[in-house]
């Protein structure tokens, strides 16, 4: 046993530990660990934020917009709509900022009701696009090909999938058969990816252990 | 001496056959590849400018006739005596080039629009090279229709129109039928038990940002859970993970809490932000659940690794748990540690069912003639496919 002569490594492995403790329950441990965290997080997120965002591109992207109105004339500083365009950024930021403030805090909303709204816009075109279109056209298989068997199933999967998701319809009689055969096929893909994801989850606590009795105790490795 | 002279007539003699540097030279000259010919630059279409597409004729040495070109180079200028520069490459046998340009004026690869622009192409073998001629000039410019991107439209306006008539339908009183979900059946219940108990409802939004639709789905639900707490004075506690999602929900439950006419009990410091970073959310949230044991959790919107350890934290907690997520990686964990769980559509579908408000049931509806018309055209798609009818499928092809 050689544990390491390094603070950060005791640090990391005392901390792990502590969340580790909660498979005890509840206890002091844990809540000094789960405080640090989430503090720690949390203003971390605030510098990453304010220096990757608000400063790498808003102010600065303002800042050359500003600069081609200035060096090469209004007609050029509009044409250059790419950077200076980013101050509607920083203006709704600043209405979100007014929800300090009970008396105009209502502003905010405008802020709110453009994020949403827009964003939603734009999200139903990539929706349609990904999870229609695009599932449509791959789920369109030959049925007379040399993978038959494969492209049936396919077919039937799907079509018995979307029979589960119409929602206008009480699932009762041939309907409601085909719609219980559509949650079968969909219990069974969660079935694989349950699998698959806890596979994946269990490298991550062989990770942890690695660190715990390799780089923290020294017992492996 | 004669011997001398032999022995140099010898030497050149030879020579002859071991440095053949004439015979190099005769090849180099033989083996410049033809230039390409008919070169045309226009602009690339379906974008917003900035790019041109160069087109030209193989050289004639490209896969036939002395088969050595290796690469064709394409260089620009902006006058057709101007210094040209490489702007690409492409392998031999390709006979098309997208000279793609920033659109950003201090990009240093900035391509305005609408300035014309020369381009010759450069047949390349091994050192040796030809060029074509210039080309006639030509100009980006940006396009308002995506020719490639048709079919989005009709299925846009196919469903906006089917949306439409049913919010019509809906809004003159036609009572449109949506199906009981079981999870939703469950939400007064579940606040039932809270106030029974005592105890307050922790309800999470997950970790999309305001802008998803799972998260949208997720505010519709919590306007309709808020209403109910409101109504039975149950508190309910909303730690977020997104400053945005933050102030959305709380302006959601404050609207809840007006409409159920008890404002005066709505606490604002009941919908926080936490903390932006995964895993330090799920430590703060499970934090929660074993203090304040609530005696029911939502987790309704959109989840990704977290899924697993605030479900078991809350069924330790012994609090009864609804989920919903559209992620379908995640929906697994829901089904084995919650009660109730709405897989992926079904939380769209919630929002409507709960809310029973035209605009939400005219949408569903309008949902449900689009799936209508996905599940004829997969039938007709799979015979086309069978009966090789490859026009049926290219209806749906989209291209980016």
């Amino acid at each position: 046993m050689h544990p390491s002569p390094d603070i950060g490594i005791w640090i990391g492995a005392l901390l792990t530990l502590g969340i580790f403790s909660f498979l005890y329950g509840d206890n002091p441990y844990y809540k000094f660990c789960e405080a640090l965290f989430v503090g720690v997080s949390a203003g971390h997120w605030f510098v990453t934020l304010f220096w990757t965002v608000f400063v790498a591109k808003m102010i600065r992207n303002v800042e050359i917009g500003l600069n081609t109105f200035i060096t090469q004339g209004f007609s050029a500083g509009m044409a250059d709509y790419v950077h200076w365009s980013y101050i509607f950024g920083g203006i709704l930021g600043f209405l979100m900022l007014l929800r300090l403030f009970p008396k105009i805090g209502w502003i905010s909303r405008w802020s709110l009701a453009f994020v949403v709204g827009t964003t939603s816009g734009l999200f139903f075109i990539n929706y349609l696009v990904s999870n229609g279109l695009r599932q449509v056209e791959k789920s369109i298989l030959s049925l007379g090909a040399e993978f038959w068997f494969g492209n049936l199933i396919l077919v039937v999967g799907t079509f018995c999938g979307l029979i589960y998701f119409f929602f206008s319809k009480e699932h009762k009689g041939a309907f409601g058969g085909l719609a219980r055969v559509g949650i079968w096929f969909l219990m069974i893909t969660f079935g694989a990816t349950f699998g698959y994801t806890v596979m994946s989850r269990m490298s991550l606590l062989i990770g942890r252990m690695d660190y715990l009795l390799g780089n923290w105790l020294g017992l492996i490795g | 001496m004669r011997k001398v002279a032999i022995f140099v007539f010898f030497l050149l003699f030879s020579s002859i056959f071991v440095f053949p540097p004439d015979k190099a030279f005769a090849q180099e000259e033989t083996e410049m590849p033809a230039s390409p010919t008919k070169v045309e630059a226009s602009d690339t279409p379906n974008d917003n400018g900035h790019s041109i597409t160069v087109k030209w004729k193989l050289s004639a040495d490209d896969g036939a006739g002395k088969n050595n070109v290796v690469v064709y180079e394409v260089l620009r200028s902006d006058s057709p005596e101007g210094e040209f520069e490489l702007r690409g490459m492409v392998p031999a046998g390709e006979s098309v080039f997208e000279d793609q340009g920033a659109k950003d004026r201090q990009s240093p690869n900035y391509l305005p629009s609408h300035k014309k622009f020369y381009y010759t192409v450069r047949a390349k073998g091994d050192g040796i090279y030809s060029d074509s001629e210039v080309s006639a000039p030509g100009y980006a410019y940006g396009q308002w229709f995506h020719t490639g991107k048709f079919p989005v439209f009709v299925a846009v306006l196919a469903f906006s129109a089917f949306a439409l008539i049913f919010i019509s339908l809906a809004r003159k009183g036609k009572k449109l039928y949506v199906r009981p979900l079981a999870g939703i059946e469950a939400v007064d219940e579940a606040i039932g038990r809270a106030t029974e108990m005592g105890k307050p409802i922790l309800y999470i939004i997950g970790l999309g940002s305001a802008d998803m639709i799972a998260t949208i789905a997720s505010f519709t639900i919590l306007s309709r859970v808020a209403k109910k707490t409101a109504e039975y004075q149950t508190p309910i506690l909303i730690p977020c993970y997104d400053a945005v999602v933050m102030a959305v929900a709380q302006e959601t439950v404050k609207a809840a809490y007006l409409e159920a006419g008890r404002p005066d009990i709505y606490k604002e410091e009941n919908v926080f932000f936490l903390t932006s970073m995964q895993f330090a959310y799920v430590a703060g949230v499970n934090g929660i659940m074993l203090r304040e044991r609530p005696a029911t959790n939502f987790y309704l919107g959109k989840f990704y690794a977290e899924s697993l350890i605030l479900a078991e934290t809350g069924s330790v907690a012994g609090s009864i748990q609804i989920s919903g997520t559209d992620e379908i990686a995640q929906i697994p964990f829901f089904v084995a540690a919650t009660d109730y769980t709405l897989i992926g559509e079904e939380l769209y579908a919630a929002s409507a069912y709960l809310g029973r408000e035209p605009v939400l049931l005219g949408t569903l509806k309008g949902q449900d003639w689009g799936k209508a018309v996905v599940i004829i055209s997969l039938i007709l798609g799979a015979i086309a496919a069978s009966l090789h009818f490859q026009f049926f499928l290219d209806l749906f092809r989209v291209q980016l």
